[in-house]
């Protein structure tokens, strides 16, 4: 009889667990805050951005089943639920963003401009302005993530279309190319004119090189900087099995964020950086034997996150409603890995990384869990079993964040309250 | 009542230890594909053969992979693939590594291997079967 008692009120707590776990639609979070799942199965959704009425646009990597590939979300009874979805746009892809009353997203090769009303409805969404075309989409890390500075310009992820810039991409021996040819036209961030139609690749700037591949960027209007997060190179072990085992390969290179001056060169595919090390070290299509240190013209990261999570999406708190702690410091939000194959994937999830005086502190915490909504928690062993994987962020009027997944297509609302 | 006769036993005995050689030919020839698939293939297409999504293609369950054309298999093993593709309705953005030193009967095991893994049930890829996809992919080329 006891042990049926106590078997009842394991029930009973496994139960309310999972209504609890329910109730924050699955995430785990730090004391306080509350989620809520905010949209799903919107479609293939990428980054998010907001209004100052809090619409919520999404961007979709493909049409969804609507044949749209922007979306438009409101919450009208302001339950943390939408519920009113529209969309338009066949044109797959990564960003978008929204700069006053002007709408900006981006197919894999181009940057288009829409206008909004006073009720932020999109008012040309079949004749949007071209803002920028022509950018290299070889398919390999082809999304073009976009932000603005605080005045007009817009900055745009091209990412290197490559591993290592081999002169046969992916293929074990191939050496590196000297110099990488790709870095005159990729793998690295092109600032425009957010406000001129038909730009080119001859219209704009290279920003910064020698990053292979970012698809989370934001500008810090703290101290007027920004910031970008490299997903790093694949496969050392595949192609280097003498110099790098298996578990070597699950912890290098380092996933990393950067404060991106002009002119900045991260060192892509010269470098990567060994978090273990704390250095930038050669790579071995270049001469590297995993121990030689790489040049120092190239830029350090501000913070080392673990291999392969694949950051997706940067974003800088500025709201009121968290705790003091996350004001001016950054969200970044990891896809979650395959590239730890055989070991268990990482990532999954959205961290917090803390800023004091304007400059990250070099550490970072994880802030949202369980996106990928496995059993108690266990570890991913294969990605594509990960129920969500994290990718937008962005910040609501209220101060709420927002997460987005492009598997199942939800959109988690976050918030915070005492 | 025991009715056999000498050469009657032989044929047998030859034809069983045939279909013996054959099993654990058919066997050890899986255990070598499964070998050659997680050692170069399984980081992309993962343990599963589930892929990753928008980079890496599902293997199992895949019209291809489970289809007649060994051609393209054989292919796509040896020389990688990077085509802008629909595979199944989706298309993904990783580049497949090229195996120029993999040889016909690893490209064979390995075939057979993923054609007969996790839910796919299609039947073994012989080393002739590999050889005369090579001979068409050359022609192919001239
Ligand atoms: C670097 C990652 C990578 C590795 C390693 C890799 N593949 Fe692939 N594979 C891909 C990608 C990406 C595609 C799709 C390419 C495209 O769409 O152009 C693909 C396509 C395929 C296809 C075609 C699937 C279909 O539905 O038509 C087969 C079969 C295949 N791979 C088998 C293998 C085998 C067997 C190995 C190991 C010998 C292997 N792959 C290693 C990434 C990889």
């Amino acid at each position: 009889m006891k042990k049926q008692i106590q078997l009842l009120s394991m029930a009973i707590f496994a139960f309310c667990m999972n209504v609890i776990a329910q109730e924050n639609a699955g995430l785990t979070l730090p004391t306080g805050f509350k989620a809520s799942l905010y949209a799903n199965n919107i479609g293939t959704a990428r980054h998010i951005a907001i209004t100052k009425s809090g619409v919520v646009f999404a961007k979709l990597n493909n049409p969804n089943k609507e044949g749209n590939s922007i979306v438009r979300l409101e919450d009208a009874n302001n339950d943390g639920v939408a519920d009113k979805m529209n969309g338009w746009a066949k044109y797959g892809g990564t960003g978008i963003y929204v700069k006053g009353n002007s709408l900006y997203a981006s197919s894999n090769e181009a940057i288009f401009k829409y206008e909004l009303n006073s009720k932020d409805e999109v008012v040309n969404p079949l004749t949007p302005q071209t803002i920028v075309s022509g950018l290299l989409d070889r398919r390999q890390h082809n999304s073009k993530s976009i932000t603005f500075d605080k005045g007009n310009n817009i900055y745009v992820n091209i990412g290197a279309y490559s591993n290592a810039c081999q002169v046969e991409d992916r293929k074990a021996g191939s050496q590196g190319r000297v110099p990488c040819n790709i870095l005159d036209s990729a793998g690295g961030i092109w600032k425009f004119d957010g406000t001129k139609e038909n730009q080119t690749y001859k219209d704009g700037k290279r920003y910064a090189t020698g990053l292979r591949n970012v698809v989370g960027l934001d500008w810090n209007n703290e101290t007027n900087q920004l910031y970008v997060a490299q997903h790093g190179r694949d496969q050392l072990n595949s192609f280097y099995p003498n110099l790098y085992t298996d578990a070597q390969n699950a912890e290098l290179p380092a996933e990393t964020f950067y404060a991106i001056n002009e002119g900045d060169n991260a060192g892509w595919p010269y470098v990567y950086y060994d978090p273990s090390q704390h250095k930038k070290i050669v790579s071995p299509e270049y001469g590297g034997d995993g121990m030689k240190e790489g040049s120092s013209e190239f830029k350090d990261p501000a913070v080392a996150f673990p291999a392969h999570m694949a950051p997706m999406a940067v974003l800088f708190y500025t709201g009121n409603q968290f705790p003091a702690k996350y004001k001016n410091g950054a969200f970044i939000s990891f896809h979650g890995s395959w590239n730890r194959s055989p070991l268990p994937q990482e990532g999954f999830f959205v961290a917090f990384i803390p800023f004091k005086n304007g400059k990250a502190t070099g550490e970072w915490e994880i802030f949202a869990n369980g996106f990928a909504g496995t059993e108690n928690g266990a570890k991913v062993t294969n990605t594509s079993k990960a129920k969500a994987r994290p990718c937008g962020l962005a910040q609501g009027p209220d101060g709420s964040i927002y997460v987005s997944d492009d598997t199942k297509g939800s959109i988690f609302k976050i918030s915070y309250s005492k | 009542m025991v009715n056999f006769s000498i050469k009657g036993f032989i044929k047998l005995a030859v034809f069983i230890s045939f279909l013996g050689m054959a099993q654990s030919g058919n066997a050890q020839n899986k255990i070598n594909g499964k070998k050659i698939f997680e050692t170069r293939c399984l980081v992309c297409h993962q343990s599963d053969g589930g892929g990753v999504p928008n980079m890496n293609p599902p293997l199992d369950g895949s019209t291809n992979v489970n289809g007649k054309d060994i051609a393209r298999l054989v292919k796509i093993i040896r020389n990688g693939y990077d085509e802008r593709v629909a595979l199944d309705g989706m298309y993904y953005n990783n580049a497949m590594t090229a195996n120029p030193d993999l040889k016909e009967d690893a490209i064979a095991d390995v075939l057979t291997y993923i054609r007969a893994s996790w839910s796919n049930k299609a039947g073994a890829v012989t080393i002739s079967q590999v050889k005369a996809a090579l001979l068409k992919n050359k022609a192919a080329k001239k």
